[in-house]
C-alpha cells in the first residue's frame, strides 16, 4: 500500500505528532483555557460577612445569638480598641455598638461594609417580627453554569484554530519551503495532494473533538444533552467550514507572515463577536445581523442549542447552511485561485 | 544521437520596471546520455532555464522539447520520465529519511525501491534519521535521492554542491558519475568550474541569458588558444604603455590587467616565460611576484566576458 495519497496522509500525520509544541497547543490549550476560566468562573461559595461587636456593650453576647441565626454572618466580641484596629485593616467589615441610637462604625467606600450593614438591620427586622430566615438555594444544575456556556465556545474556537492553522499554516509553511513546488515537478495528482490535507484534518479534528468533549465531561459533568449525530454533524460540518477558510487564506500568501496576519483577521474579530466567551446578543441589535452571518457565531449557537438545550438536528439545519456556504464559498475561490509555485 | 533536450531561442522576461530579461534567445540540444551543465555566474539565468526545462516555469517565446515531448501538451508523460532536485527545496524536517524517499517514490507508477535509491546515494544507515538531523550534503544526497527514485531517463539539479564542504562534494560527484554511467541524462547548474571541468561531458556558459560558449570543458579552455597562465604582480603600477607593449608579444596569446600586475595565457610557458622576463628587465620593471597555472574554466569565463565568475555572488 503505497498510495500517493496514504503516503501524503502519513506525512502529515507525522510532521504534527512529532511536534510537541503543536501538540500543545491544538490539544492542550484548549483544555488549560476551560480549566483557567472553569475556575475563575465557578459558582462562589456563600459570602461571609464579618462583624464585630465591642465587649464593652452589655447586650453583645445576646445580639451574638440574634445574628447568628443567619448563617452568612460571622459575629466575634472583641474590645473596642481591637475592634477598630480589625476594621482598620480589614480583619472586620464593620463594627455594631447597640445602643440608642444603635453605632455602625464602618468604611463607606467598602461595599462589604455596607451588606454588613444592611445585613445586621435585615436580621434584627426579623427577629423583631418574629421571622425566620429565609432559606437560599442556588441554582447549579449541569446546563445553566457558566462553564456549560462556555464548552460550546471553546470547542467553536478550536475547530476555527485547527482549520485555519492547520490547513492555512501547513499550506504556507510548504510553500515557502518550496516543497509545493517540489511536489509539482512530480507526477503527484494535486488533488491526492489536498485530500491528503483534509483527511488528515479531519483526523485531528476528531481527537480534538473526543478530548475536549471528555474533558468536559470528566471535570465539569457537562454531557451533549441533545442528538450526539446532531452535535458530530455539526462539528464535521464546522471543521470543512474552517478548513475551507484555512485554505483560502493559504492559496496566495507566501511568507507566514502574510498568513499569520490574515488568520488573526479572520480569527480576533470572531473571538470577540461570535459568543465565545460572553452571549453575542449584547451586541447592538443592528449588527446582529452580521454577527449572524459569521461561521462562529453559527456554529456555536448550534452546539449550545445541542448541547445545553437537549436539541435534535431541526437546531442545526440554519448553523449547518450558513457553515457550509462559507465553506463551499472558500474551497471554491481558494483552488481557483491557488498558488503552486 | 536522439536528444534529451532541444531548446530553440528561448525567452524569459519577468514583468517590471523595467522588465527584467532573464534569459534572452537561449539555445540547447542535450543529446542523451550525457552529463551536460549549465555554467555562470548567479544571476546569469540558469535556475530560470532550468526551471523553464522542468516545467515549473512558463517560457516569454521559444521551443522547448523534453525527450521529444512537449510541456503544454505532455505534460504528465514528461512528468513521470524526469527528476528534480532544486535548488532550496527544505523536506520536511520531522519526516524519517526512508520516510521521505517513500513519500516520493509513491508519486511515481514505476522506479527504484526506496532502498536502491538509499544506496545510491549512500545514505542506507541514515534510513531511520529525522531529515533535521543530516548534514548538508546527506540532505543534497536525499534531495538527490528524491529526483531519482522514480527511475527517471532526465535528471536535472540546480546547484546540486554549492554550500557543501569538500568531501560531500566528492560523494555527490560519485552518485552523479553513476547515473551517467548508467545511461541516465543530468542537466545540471553550477558556479564551480573544478565541478562542471570533473563532471559535465558539455558545459554551456551562460551570462546574462545567453550562451556565451558550448563545448566539453577541454575544448574551451583550447579554445582560449593559451592553455597556460601566467600571472605576476610588479613593485610598481605598469604604464599603459609597458601593458600594450607585452600584450604585443607574440608567446603572449591574451592579456588583461590584474590588481597588482597582468594576467596572461600562453600556449608555450617554456618560451614565453623567459621572453616575458627579458623583456620586463629592458623596461626596468621589478617583479614582486610570479606564478604559473594551466587554465580553467574560470579563465574562459573571464576572457569571454571580461569578469569572474563568483562576482555576482550575492544576488539570485
Amino acid at each position: 500500500m503505497n498510495t500517493p495519497l496514504l503516503q501524503l496522509t502519513l506525512a502529515r500525520i507525522r510532521e504534527f505528532y512529532r511536534e510537541p509544541a503543536a501538540i500543545f497547543w491544538v490539544y492542550g490549550f484548549p483544555i488549560l483555557l476551560a480549566v483557567a476560566l472553569g475556575t475563575a468562573f465557578r459558582n462562589r461559595p456563600v459570602e461571609r460577612i464579618r462583624i464585630d461587636l465591642p465587649e464593652e456593650s452589655a447586650s453583645a453576647i445576646s445580639l451574638k445569638n440574634t445574628l447568628g441565626t443567619d448563617p452568612r454572618l460571622d459575629v466575634v466580641i472583641v474590645p473596642m480598641t481591637e475592634a477598630r484596629n480589625r476594621l482598620r485593616t480589614a480583619k472586620t467589615d464593620l463594627v455594631f455598638t447597640p445602643g440608642t441610637p444603635d453605632t455602625y462604625l464602618l468604611d463607606p467606600n467598602r461595599p462589604e461594609s455596607v451588606l454588613a450593614r444592611n445585613a445586621i438591620d435585615n436580621v434584627r427586622l426579623r427577629a423583631a417580627s418574629n421571622q425566620p430566615v429565609a432559606i437560599e438555594e442556588s441554582m447549579t444544575e449541569p446546563g445553566s453554569r457558566y462553564i456549560d456556556f462556555l464548552i460550546p465556545g471553546l470547542i467553536g474556537l478550536n475547530l476555527m484554530g485547527g482549520g485555519l492553522f492547520g490547513v492555512g499554516f501547513v499550506v504556507v509553511d510548504l510553500r515557502v519551503r518550496k516543497l509545493l513546488k517540489r511536489f509539482l515537478a512530480t507526477p503527484m495528482r494535486r488533488t491526492d495532494f489536498l485530500l491528503a490535507l483534509m483527511i488528515s484534518r479531519l483526523l485531528f479534528t476528531l481527537i480534538e473533538m473526543v478530548l475536549l468533549v471528555a474533558f468536559a465531561w470528566l471535570a465539569f459533568d457537562i454531557t451533549i444533552r441533545g442528538n450526539l449525530l446532531a452535535f458530530a454533524v455539526l462539528v464535521f460540518i464546522g471543521g470543512f467550514s474552517f478548513a475551507g477558510l484555512g485554505l483560502l487564506i493559504a492559496c496566495r500568501a507566501n511568507t507566514i507572515e502574510t498568513v499569520s496576519g490574515l488568520m488573526n483577521a479572520i480569527m480576533l474579530p470572531m473571538y470577540i463577536l461570535s459568543g465565545v466567551f460572553f452571549s453575542s446578543e449584547r451586541f447592538p441589535a443592528e449588527v446582529q445581523p452580521i454577527l449572524k452571518a459569521l461561521p462562529l457565531t453559527q456554529l456555536i449557537d448550534g452546539l449550545r442549542a445541542v448541547m445545553n438545550d437537549g436539541a435534535g438536528f431541526g437546531a442545526i439545519v440554519a448553523p449547518c447552511a450558513v457553515l457550509a456556504a462559507w465553506g463551499l464559498a472558500a474551497f471554491a475561490i481558494a483552488l481557483r485561485f491557488f498558488r503552486w509555485r | 544521437m536522439p536528444s534529451a533536450i532541444r531548446v530553440r531561442d528561448l525567452v524569459k522576461t519577468y514583468p517590471g520596471r523595467p522588465p527584467v530579461e532573464a534569459v534572452r534567445g537561449l539555445e540547447l540540444d542535450v543529446p542523451v546520455g550525457e552529463c551536460f551543465g549549465l555554467l555562470g555566474p548567479n544571476g546569469a539565468g540558469k535556475t530560470t532555464t532550468l526551471e523553464i526545462l522542468e516545467g515549473l516555469l512558463d517560457a516569454t517565446a521559444g521551443e522547448v522539447e523534453i525527450l521529444g515531448l512537449r510541456w503544454d501538451r505532455d505534460e504528465a508523460a514528461i512528468r513521470r520520465r524526469i527528476g528534480i532536485s532544486l535548488q532550496e527545496t527544505r523536506l520536511p524536517d520531522k519526516l524519517t529519511v526512508r520516510e521521505t524517499v517513500t513519500l516520493f517514490r509513491s508519486f511515481f507508477t514505476t522506479g527504484l525501491t526506496v532502498e536502491a535509491a538509499l544506496d545510491t546515494v549512500s545514505l542506507a544507515e541514515k534510513s531511520k534519521a529525522y531529515v533535521k538531523s543530516l548534514s548538508g550534503g546527506q540532505k543534497q544526497r536525499l534531495a538527490v535521492a528524491c529526483a531519482l527514485v522514480g527511475d527517471p531517463e532526465l535528471i536535472f539539479l540546480d546547484e546540486p554542491t554549492t554550500g557543501l564542504d569538500p568531501q560531500s562534494r566528492r560523494q555527490l560527484w560519485d552518485v552523479i558519475r553513476a547515473l551517467t554511467e548508467r545511461g541516465r541524462t543530468v542537466v545540471l547548474t553550477t558556479h564551480y568550474m573544478d565541478e562542471a571541468e570533473r563532471l559535465c561531458h558539455r558545459v554551456a556558459v551562460v551570462d546574462q541569458g545567453k550562451v556565451i560558449a558550448i563545448g566539453s570543458p577541454a575544448q574551451l579552455i583550447n579554445d582560449l588558444g593559451g592553455e597556460h597562465v601566467i600571472e605576476f604582480s610588479t613593485a610598481e603600477p605598469l604604464t599603459e604603455v609597458v601593458q600594450a607593449k607585452l600584450k604585443a608579444l607574440p608567446v603572449v596569446h591574451s592579456s588583461r590587467p590584474e590588481a597588482a600586475g597582468m594576467l596572461l595565457t600562453v600556449k608555450e610557458p617554456h618560451r614565453a616565460l623567459p621572453a616575458l622576463l627579458d623583456f620586463l628587465r629592458e623596461n626596468g620593471v621589478a617583479l614582486a611576484g610570479l606564478t604559473t597555472r594551466t587554465a580553467t574554466l574560470e579563465d574562459v569565463f573571464v576572457t569571454l566576458t571580461g569578469r569572474h565568475l563568483r562576482d555576482g555572488e550575492g544576488q539570485s
